[in-house]
């Protein structure tokens, strides 16, 4: 059960700001869903490896060689704020 | 040469043959598009060099170069595919202005096999949503009835594809998004074995699901787009490294010795639309005429398939779309001055505003799944019964090539029917989802019609690797199909 207090904690570790009728709206609908999946709960893992990717892929070697990448300019074409090659941020600390 | 009707081997040995320009089949679609995309909505941009790169493509030619399998066959491209110099906004208002600097591998293979791009076909906002009506530049309609949804979230996709916008799309699928519009508008989808094809340049969604694949109109289109698409990237390091089948030349409709699945779980339940259930009966019929065998197969945990998807994907999705910090690129919220700003405010209020509703429910929800005390009983959990779920998968192909069953349980349904109960859009994907948690290769193959005029696709899955079977199953169908080349007349 997700709570208004919970939600409010939830947005915040996800650095999400929601609204006052955001907040009742999820807080509901999330409630809801989770009721659902907690079925899951049934069924007998004891033992059982999680499994976090379908890959069948083993990592593997390869040669470690110089590249030719995206130039700085290309990198920082995106950003919404920029001093020469630099992101623009607020204060960090 | 009829364009609507043309295949990808018409159109690329026309133009390879210089019998008709990339330049004028090009114009043909773009024009189309320009022209009928407005009642549809499918596109959220059209590319405005589209007619210069069919030039190049066309001097190529000229100069007696092979351009390639797929020389001057029009595409569009679901929104979640990096195309250099394109915008590229995975359906947010978070990315709307973003311009990648490089090509997703998928898009670079295309365009070395002498596709044009047409533009970039709308989506549920980041592949998030079952009906493409979360995209932050507004839903889209279904081509056969405008006042249904297509699907999603490919949705831009299939509707383009369906009306015949462009030639040929690609779309992703994390939990059924290229196989449910699909079956909503009337073509083939195929979402290979994970794996399969490089995410190299896709923006990313839940990465152990998502998985692209080619939407087309024909099973013999899909399969020259797979062996286009598929193979081993370096920059991908989940991608396999085995070798890819010319899948179009293996292509054959005699089905003997095939065995057939159909899984108890899918096959009973109750909820299933009647025009649906007599597709799938029509395609078991077809199957058996055709030579193959019919047996019965049971994956019981699917029942817990769509739990799974959603404890996974959040979890997945809450941690990728971390990096939409305002910082790199993207939205950034507006503020007077940086100097006072606290950090921490400037992420949440640029988050806030960037991202739409969707996207913020399945970012808490994983939040949430991840957070200190519940990791164990949500995420890990989900994890655990997904291997036992893969495992039942392996034993029920020890019994069967491939398992036939629907794709949803009802034809497309109507606009703003379910977007107000998440949980009820959720349930949609009950058939689709369990292919991406055990990694297999499926497809849908547009099959039979509701009594309404809209189409119905039939889901085949295979398992690991077994593409060419599904594919062959899909093109024994697709010779008794109801749909096959049928257009929908676009007012």
């Amino acid at each position: 059960m997700i709570d208004h207090k919970a939600l409010e904690h939830i947005a915040h570790l996800a650095k999400l700001y929601v609204s006052e009728t955001e907040a009742q709206e999820f807080a509901s609908q999330l409630s809801k869903a989770l009721g659902h999946f907690e079925q899951i709960s049934k069924v007998d893992t004891k033992g059982v490896e999680p499994l976090v990717t379908p890959s069948e892929v083993e990592a593997y070697w390869r040669p470690d060689e110089v590249k030719k990448e995206l130039t700085a300019e290309e990198i920082v074409a995106n950003a919404p704020a920029r001093t020469g090659n630099l992101f623009t941020v607020p204060p960090v600390v | 040469m009829d364009l609507l009707k043309a295949s990808f081997k018409d159109i690329a040995g026309a133009v390879q043959g210089k019998k008709v320009s990339a330049r004028e089949v090009t114009k043909f679609f773009f024009d189309r598009a320009e022209k009928l995309d407005p009642k549809l909505n499918s596109y959220i941009q059209l590319n405005d060099k589209a007619l210069d790169e069919a030039s190049s493509l066309d001097a190529r030619i000229v100069k007696g170069e092979n351009v390639g399998p797929l020389a001057g066959v029009p595409f569009g491209i679901k929104d979640m595919f990096c195309t250099k110099g394109l915008k590229t906004t995975a359906g947010s208002k978070i990315l709307a202005n973003f311009v990648p600097p490089y090509d997703s591998t998928v898009v670079e293979r295309l365009k070395k096999s002498g596709v044009t791009i047409i533009g970039k076909l709308n989506q549920d906002e980041f592949a998030m949503g079952s009906s493409n009506e979360t995209s932050a530049f507004g839903a889209v309609k279904n081509p056969w009835n405008t006042d249904c949804v297509p699907g999603g979230s490919s949705g831009g996709s299939a509707a383009a594809q369906a009306s015949r916008l462009c030639a040929g799309t690609v779309g992703t699928d994390t939990g059924g998004s290229i196989r449910q519009p699909a079956s909503f508008c009337g073509i083939v989808g195929v979402k290979p074995t994970y794996g399969r094809i490089s995410r190299y340049g896709i923006v990313a969604y839940a990465s152990s699901l998502d998985q692209a694949g080619p939407m087309v109109s024909t099973v013999e289109d899909a399969a020259l787009s797979l062996e286009v698409m598929c193979g081993h990237d370096e920059r991908d390091a989940t991608t396999s490294q085995r070798q890819v089948p010319r899948f179009s030349q293996n292509l054959k409709e005699d089905l003997k010795g095939l065995k057939i699945g159909l899984m108890k779980e899918y096959m009973t339940g109750s909820g299933l639309h009647a025009d649906v259930q007599k597709t799938v009966q029509a395609a078991i019929d077809t199957v058996k005429a055709r030579g193959a065998e019919i047996v019965e197969v049971s994956v019981p945990l699917t029942e817990y398939a769509v739990p799974m998807y959603y404890l996974i994907a959040a979890s997945e999705c809450s941690s990728n779309l971390a990096r939409y910090d305002g910082v790199k690129y993207g939205h950034r919220a507006q503020f007077e001055s940086l100097g006072g700003v606290d950090l921490e405010d400037f992420y949440k209020k640029t988050r806030g505003e960037g991202f739409g509703k969707e996207v913020k429910r399945r970012i808490m929800l994983g939040t949430y799944c991840l957070s200190s005390g519940y990791y164990d009983a949500y995420y890990n959990k989900a994890c655990q019964v997904r291997r036992l779920m893969r495992n039942q998968y392996d034993d029920a192909f020890k019994k069967c090539d491939i398992i036939l069953s629907p794709v949803t349980t009802s034809p497309a349904f109507r606009l703003g029917d379910r977007i107000s109960d998440p949980l009820a859009m959720y349930l949609n994907d009950i058939f689709t989802v369990s292919t991406n948690l055990a990694g297999l290769p499926g497809m849908s193959v547009p099959f039979g019609m509701s009594a309404d005029g809209l189409p119905i696709g039939v889901q085949l899955t295979a398992h690991h690797f077994e593409e060419q079977k599904m594919l062959n199953a899909g093109f024994a169908l697709e010779q008794s199909s109801s749909v096959k080349a049928k257009v929908p007349h676009v007012y």
